[in-house]
């Protein structure tokens, strides 16, 4: 309130103020908007209108079933966003089955190596993801399963950022609260699971959601190891449609974005605070 | 209290079962964590540790044989013409993208912060590109760049400004990019400055007050930007590690060019690696890539350091 505001100024300098701030983020939210607007606009536009002298954002004939329809024929659209959302999902379970207990062990844990393993953890941290692509390659030509689900997956399924993230978490967890399962008998895999998991909820799914929209909006990798259309995930689905339309068709492939885009904007409106929060938290790819 | 007692009656059979506990706290930490070092190793350190092993070589994708050349691709690559223009597109890139979206990032988060009507709401909006599907909006963007009906000409063919053909122009080609980039990155950096100014302490804002520091300029200057300094070290970093790593708009929309007007590092190391598939040259740029990067983490740490004093 009081960042840039200069508040006890007279009435007509805050109305001025007021004034200026919501035109500048309004002229602002119009710009971020813009592009989605667009988007949906023209997926339900005939081409005629797409192409016309004159422009609107309200389509003067309703072309929507058309475009919609074609999207999901021509291609098989609807196959590469369930791709995604398998993918997105594999991915998140085994990054979360890995981090977990190793974060666990990190943070509360005192044994000889843990140093070591933060040091590799930190290590990885540094390491953009795009720098491991050639070998992973070769190894998964090597071993024959390149063109698969499991060269999408197999890459992402140690995080270092989520260890990291979540042994930050569990830092802040009190040792009483270990120390008394201990006392009852919890091995320390059960500790994991059943004492650390249900406290960590927070911050996993904070993780979970930065997870789901790196993973889904993933293009450079994806590209690389499918060549196969029914293994494509969406934005290489977007790329093949893309392709395949010479990409002058504007309304059947605009159509195509806003389906594949549409789980991630519904998912950031229904858990905005999750969104913004775990990017907050993190924030370092 | 309790907690005083529990500790209490436990010392003795602690220290007593001391060795066969920090016995059993080895095994459990190896075990707990081993699985995931395993997998780091494999498909992280070690692939990043075999591209730098790699770039030191001759080998082909799917060649019989592999021959220790030494630095010859590095020599080779500072002969090649194609290479120092993606170094320079990148960097040219990176600077245009940086300072663009950091400044705009922190005036949307001052100006957020300053009121309190429809702050979810901007906040919301200035945040949902982070979000969306960078290809799929590529897109939307190459529709919005189309020279005769995208909505960027006709605006400004309507005030009279000229106009390109922004994604077939060479001298336009990498901004119309840098555009999408800071589209992007203007929501990210905003809430990362958001995050920064509510640790800001309201108390210095009444202190700078008491000093006559009461216009908002005066504030934001002995207050505000003090006080940013590490979110901004932070952001800046941030922004640049994600604009050297541009790849997703330049494969879709320019493949490069015009002329190599967009070719960046990532998009020559894909060419050489997969197109032309000389794997260790593609390793060769890929070590230049990665030496950047540290670079730009380098230079963080330290500023981060000198800021220390001040915090």
């Amino acid at each position: 309130m009081s960042v840039l505001a200069s508040a006890g100024r007279s009435p007509a300098r805050r109305l001025a103020f007021s004034a200026f701030r919501h035109a500048v983020l309004l002229a602002a939210s119009v710009l971020t908007l813009g592009p989605f607007v667009l988007m949906v606009s023209i997926s339900l536009k005939s081409p005629g209108e797409i192409f016309a002298p004159e422009f609107s954002l309200w389509p003067q004939t309703w072309y929507a079933w058309e475009n919609y329809s074609l999207a999901f024929t021509k291609q098989p659209l609807l196959r590469f966003i369930l791709n995604g959302f398998f993918i997105t999902l594999c991915i998140f379970t085994a990054q979360a089955l890995f981090a977990l207990p190793c974060a666990y062990a990190l943070a509360k844990l005192r044994w000889r190596g843990r140093n070591t393993v933060f040091v590799f953890v930190l290590l990885g941290l540094l390491v953009p993801p795009q720098v491991p692509a050639i070998p992973l390659y070769i190894l998964l030509w090597q071993v024959g399963l390149l063109d698969t689900y499991a060269a999408i997956i197999l890459p992402s399924t140690i995080s270092v950022f989520g260890i990291f993230l979540m042994r930050q978490f569990f830092m802040t967890v009190p040792d009483s609260l270990i120390h008394a399962a201990r006392l009852d008998g919890v091995g320390e895999f059960g500790i994991v699971w059943r004492i650390m998991l249900p406290t960590a909820m927070p911050a996993l799914v904070a993780f979970g959601v930065l997870s789901f929209i790196w993973n889904w909006n993933e293009f450079f990798w994806p590209l690389l190891v499918v060549q196969s259309e029914h293994l494509a995930t969406p934005p290489l689905g977007v790329v093949f449609f893309a392709n395949a339309e010479a990409g002058t068709n504007y309304g059947p492939l605009m159509a195509a974005a806003t389906a594949v885009t549409a789980p991630l904007v519904i998912a950031f409106l229904l858990a905005q605070r999750w969104f913004i929060e775990g990017v907050t938290m993190t924030a370092v790819k | 209290m309790a907690d005083i007692a529990f500790d209490d009656t436990r010392l003795p059979a602690r220290s007593r079962s001391y060795r066969a506990g920090a016995a059993a706290e080895l095994l459990a930490g190896w075990v707990l964590s081993g699985p995931a070092v395993a997998l780091m190793w494999l498909m992280l350190l070690g692939p990043a540790a075999a591209v730098i092993v790699l770039s030191f070589t001759d080998w082909t994708f799917g060649a019989r044989s592999i021959e220790w050349i030494g630095v010859d691709n590095y020599v080779e690559l500072a002969g090649d013409r194609v290479f120092w223009t993606s170094l320079a597109n990148t960097l040219i890139y990176v600077a245009f993208v940086v300072p663009v979206s950091v400044f705009l990032g922190l005036g949307m988060a001052l100006l957020i912060e300053s009121g309190n009507s429809l702050r979810g709401f901007y906040r919301a909006a200035i945040f949902l590109p982070v979000t969306s599907t960078l290809l799929a909006m590529a897109l939307v963007f190459q529709f919005a760049f189309h020279p005769t009906v995208g909505v960027i000409n006709r605006t400004l063919m309507a005030v009279g400004i000229p106009t390109t053909d922004w994604l077939k122009n060479p001298d336009a080609a990498l901004f119309a990019l840098g555009m999408i980039g800071i589209w992007q990155a203007v929501g990210l950096n905003m809430v990362l400055f958001l995050a920064g100014l509510k640790a800001v302490p309201r108390d210095l804002y009444e202190a700078a007050a008491i000093d006559g520091a009461d216009g908002a300029w005066e504030r934001f200057r002995r207050v505000t930007w003090p006080m940013l300094g590490p979110a901004l070290v932070f952001v800046v970093t941030i922004t640049a590690i994600r604009s050297f790593q541009v790849f997703d708009t330049v494969a879709v929309l320019t493949e490069g060019g015009p002329n190599k007007a967009t070719t960046v590092l990532l998009y020559q190391m894909y060419q050489e690696g997969f197109s032309f598939l000389r794997s260790a040259y593609a390793a060769a740029l890929t070590c230049v890539f990665l030496g950047f990067v540290l670079l730009l983490t380098w230079i963080q740490v330290q500023l981060l350091d000198k800021r220390t004093h001040y915090g």
